[in-house]
């Protein structure tokens, strides 16, 4: 490495996981020592206490435990960092507690750590820790990972051993998606294959653990990212307003035209604002903090990420998170917590936790009510207003966050969007100088007429729970009674007005956007409009009711999963699960049943004479037209 | 040249803005050492030259003549809030400690005496985790108990710059920003800042100040470095103990982590 180099004395954090006894306290004590990096007398100070302690040979694991508890005991109870040094370059090693009491500790962490060495001992073989670490260094999104296997010692050196324990990590490893680049059999006690290669274990053909660290990479800042700018305070001083905060990703330039989400207000930076003042500072790289100043005065606060006009983050009030749970209290569905996540801070609730995976055995149970202490699961979060949301998978920096329960850390995660829309899409009209034209014949004018109001009544629900079927038997009802009715559904829809959409999120808020406008309008004209469309988000269908607020009614068509897809009108539901749909409500793709529907049809429970009965009485009650009644119907 | 050194300052500058957002009121201490004129000087360039909050020095009156000397030029020269707490006296602390441990005591109890009657929710302090083993397991952000104590057994969990920044009345958080610097960083930073220093630490008749603690319990070590660049070299090669020179740090294996516990820095 030459001076000029940008890696010069930057150091690479090595976290060192793996279940309690397993040696990893033994392994930094000997990892230090084997490379010269114990400070002076602490390897006297370590004879002393060890001997003090009654310890046959040297407790290496002393060098980290330095509270009087963890010598005591013998147990690592907090995560420590300390420093050592290869000829290649620095190393921050961070001792992670193997003991399952100490998870958050453990976690605390490896979430700083650009690079894991899971410890597994040869005499045991994969315990429990080693994989709920194993699982928790792949939800962090560490993806360099050396395996060790320990106490080779104890096993004889033994090359079958190693193969069999081997073959038993590499085994988990894969089937949570993690791929460990190399497995170093070894002795920490001993210092075989540490810093040199050991005569015990000629058979082994690889590198020793410090060769294996140094070929591992330190992690660069995201600039070629997408710019996001998540704001941290704003100082007023001399006259100027500072924007303070740090680029967590792209590059941030003098000039560039900025858009803050949510509120989606743009500004155009005007300078970079660091002390000392510095008039040739025209840029900032992923991880600078800093300060602009804007050419307006814009409404900015903390919690605003501001980015490039053209790719700013995803706006959405619902989304997904795969977390860890750390308190004493589980996890519940309908819970609020506090979300942290870059600079933003929000209130949410638990939706739903979709699966809550056993890290042993990988099982999954669904709709699991709550997640445990040390749980891993798959949950949605519903806040209360519009967040500006990064995908983890998209950004890694900005779509990692923190759950709290009261003053505390509760659990930690990734940020998943999948099977959300961006609600930022039609927000606001995109064309100017719009007026509504005010028809001379009104809404009352043509109740009148029609002797019925004009009404939207909004069908939702999974497929097969028999919108279209109760649709069409209502609409033959109404129509035979002499009401104005039509049926807006998906094949009559899909063929026309909306044939340019697909299936995405973002497609099927369209769909639904559209519809609830032509809804809207009919029953404006006068008509009593029913629809039958699954309508999955919440959102959305809030979306549709602003269509026409005074006139829509939400029908919850109701019949569980297993009903509908037992029913599988179409045979949709088996192409589904076939992998042949992607992105089916219910399977892959989630189902939001509103919240306060106007009505609650029960297919599962009832036939469908009684619920199209149940409808049409609804309906009628709604539309009628009181002939000494001058008020306007709802 | 060190370009890792705009990593760790870029670090230090968003938790200190992190910590005046979130906590308040809110102080420094200030130990006029090498690590807090580093602090110090990276609270000046995340506040755009100001320091918006009082700066604390614990002041036990046994700190070396050079030591006041250059707090008096530095608080002039940069307008500094400097504020005095006087520390309570030897005699008042609990006898049974061993002398040396007893003499660092004086600055827990005055830095208890500034949080009752400033109220204090957040105290700045310059402490890093290469310098001592009890110091490598802190937080950035590290509550304490209502007693004042650190209650090292049971810490917040901490990652990915999310840091508890909430906790029940009558608890204090000490904020921590060089947590991540090491020795070798606070020099090659100061070098780079041009950022004064006090002269004890260069070398004269072959001795210099490594550490710089009152002059009752810190000692000079034997050092020919008498400019940063000596410094840095020799520390490149030196495998002493920065706190060698701390008595209390050795008196008993586990004297350090007494005082810690109790509230020490």
């Amino acid at each position: 490495m030459t001076n000029d180099s940008p890696l010069k004395y930057q150091q690479l954090r090595v976290v060192i996981v793996g279940h309690v006894d397993h040696g990893k306290s033994t392994l930094i004590g000997r990892l230090l020592y084997d490379t010269d990096s114990l400070p002076e007398g602490k390897f006297e100070e370590l004879q002393k206490i060890s001997k003090k302690r009654g310890a046959e040979a040297i407790e290496w694991s002393f060098v980290l435990d330095a509270m009087q508890a963890e010598r005591d005991q013998a147990v690592t109870i907090d995560t420590t960092q300390i420093w050592f040094s290869t000829e290649a370059r620095d190393y921050v090693i961070i001792d992670a507690p193997g003991h399952r009491e100490f998870l958050k500790n453990m976690i605390s962490g490896a979430a700083a750590a650009d690079a894991a060495v899971l410890v597994v001992d040869a005499t045991e073989g994969v315990r429990e820790q080693t994989r709920r670490h194993a699982y928790l260094l792949h939800l962090l999104g560490l993806r360099q990972v050396a395996v060790v296997i320990n106490k080779m010692d104890m096993v004889e050196y033994d090359a079958e051993r190693f193969t069999q324990v081997s073959r038993e990590v590499e085994s988990y490893l894969s089937s949570i998606g993690l791929h460990a680049s190399h497995i170093v059999p070894i002795s920490a006690r001993h210092g075989d294959m540490i810093a040199q290669r050991s005569e015990h274990m000629d058979w082994y053909k690889g590198k020793a653990l410090t060769a294996v660290l140094d070929s591992f990479e330190v992690a660069m800042p995201p600039v070629a990212q997408p710019l996001r700018f998540p704001i941290q305070d704003v100082y007023h001083q001399d006259k100027k307003r500072y924007i303070v905060g740090r680029v967590e990703t792209g590059i941030l330039r003098k000039g560039d035209k900025l858009m803050f989400s949510p509120t989606g207000e743009e500004a155009t930076v005007t300078s970079l604002a660091v002390w000392p003042h510095d008039e040739n500072k025209v840029e900032a790289r992923a991880g600078e903090s800093i300060g602009i100043t804007l050419d307006d005065k814009i409404f900015v606060e903390r919690g605003h990420v501001g980015s490039h006009v053209k790719n700013p983050p995803m706006l959405s009030n619902v989304f997904r998170a795969n977390i860890f749970w750390l308190a004493d209290r589980p996890m519940k569905v309908g819970n609020s917590y506090k979300v942290r996540y870059g600079t933003q801070e929000s209130t949410v609730s638990v939706q739903s936790i979709e699966r809550v995976i056993d890290t042993q055995d990988l099982a999954q149970s669904g709709e699991a009510g709550e997640v445990k202490r040390n749980a891993v699961a798959e949950i949605t979060l519903r806040a209360r207003e519009l967040l500006p949301l990064d995908p983890y998978i998209d950004n890694s920096r900005m779509g990692r966050l923190v759950l709290y329960d009261g003053h505390d850390v509760a659990g930690g995660g990734t940020i998943s969007m999948e099977g959300y829309a961006d609600q930022r899409r039609a927000e606001k009209p995109v064309a100017q100088n719009i007026y509504q034209v005010e028809s001379l014949t009104s809404y009352e004018a043509r109740a009148r007429q029609n002797r019925h109001y004009g009404a939207v009544f909004w069908f939702t629900g999974l497929s097969g729970a028999g919108k279209s079927t109760l649709a069409i038997a209502v609409e033959r009802a109404l129509f035979e009674r002499g009401y104005h009715t039509y049926v807006l559904d998906g094949d009559n829809v899909r063929h026309g007005l909306n044939s340019d959409l697909g299936f995405s999120p973002e497609d099927r808020a369209e769909n639904i956007r559209r519809i609830g406008e032509v809804a809207a309008l009919m029953a404006d004209a006068g008509n009593i409009c029913v629809t039958a469309f699954i309508s999955p988000y919440r959102e959305d269908r809030d979306r549709a009711r602003k269509a026409s607020p005074a006139r829509f009614h939400e029908i919850y068509v109701k019949a569980d999963l297993a009903t509908c897809e037992g029913r599988d009108p179409k045979g949709l539901y088996k192409k589904a699960r076939g992998g042949q749909i992607k992105e089916f409500t219910g399977i892959d793709s989630p189902y939001e049943p509103p919240e306060n529907p106007e009505m609650v049809v029960d297919t599962q429970n009832n036939d469908v004479e009684t619920c199209v009965q149940q409808v049409i009485d609804y309906i009628e009650a709604q539309i009628v037209v009181k002939e000494d009644s001058k008020a306007v119907a709802g | 040249m060190y370009p890792y050194l705009d990593e760790l300052e870029a670090k230090s500058i968003y938790i200190m803005r992190e910590a005046y957002n979130r906590v308040e009121p809110l102080a420094m201490l200030w130990s006029i050492g090498k690590d807090s004129n580093v602090m110090l000087w990276l609270i000046r360039k995340a506040f755009y030259g100001r320091v918006p909050f009082p700066l604390v020095q614990l002041d036990t009156e046994m700190e070396l003549p050079e030591v006041y000397e250059f707090r008096d030029n530095l608080v002039k020269e940069w307008n500094l809030p400097l504020k005095v707490e006087l520390c309570p006296p030897e005699e008042e602390m609990d006898q049974t400690l061993p002398p040396a441990t007893r003499a660092a005591m004086r600055k827990t109890e005055g830095l208890k005496n500034l949080l009752r009657n400033e109220k204090y929710r957040g105290i700045i302090a310059g402490i890093r985790r290469d310098e001592q083993s009890m110091r490598a397991k802190e937080r950035v952000f590290s509550p304490r108990t209502l007693d004042g104590t650190w209650d090292f057994k049971d810490q917040p969990a901490e990652f990915w710059d999310q840091y508890k920044t909430e906790f029940p009345d009558g608890c204090h958080v000490r904020i921590h920003p060089l947590l991540h610097w090491t020795e070798i960083d606070i020099w090659r930073y100061t070098k780079r800042e041009n950022i004064p220093t006090v002269p004890l630490y260069f070398a004269k008749d072959g001795m210099r100040y490594r550490s710089l603690g009152e002059k009752n319990i810190t000692f000079p070590i034997k050092s020919d470095a008498a400019t940063i660049d000596d410094i840095i070299h020799e520390l490149e090669t030196t495998k002493t103990a920065e706190r060698a020179g701390r008595a209390m740090d050795h008196e008993a294996e586990d004297s350090f982590e007494k005082l810690r516990e109790k509230g020490y820095m």
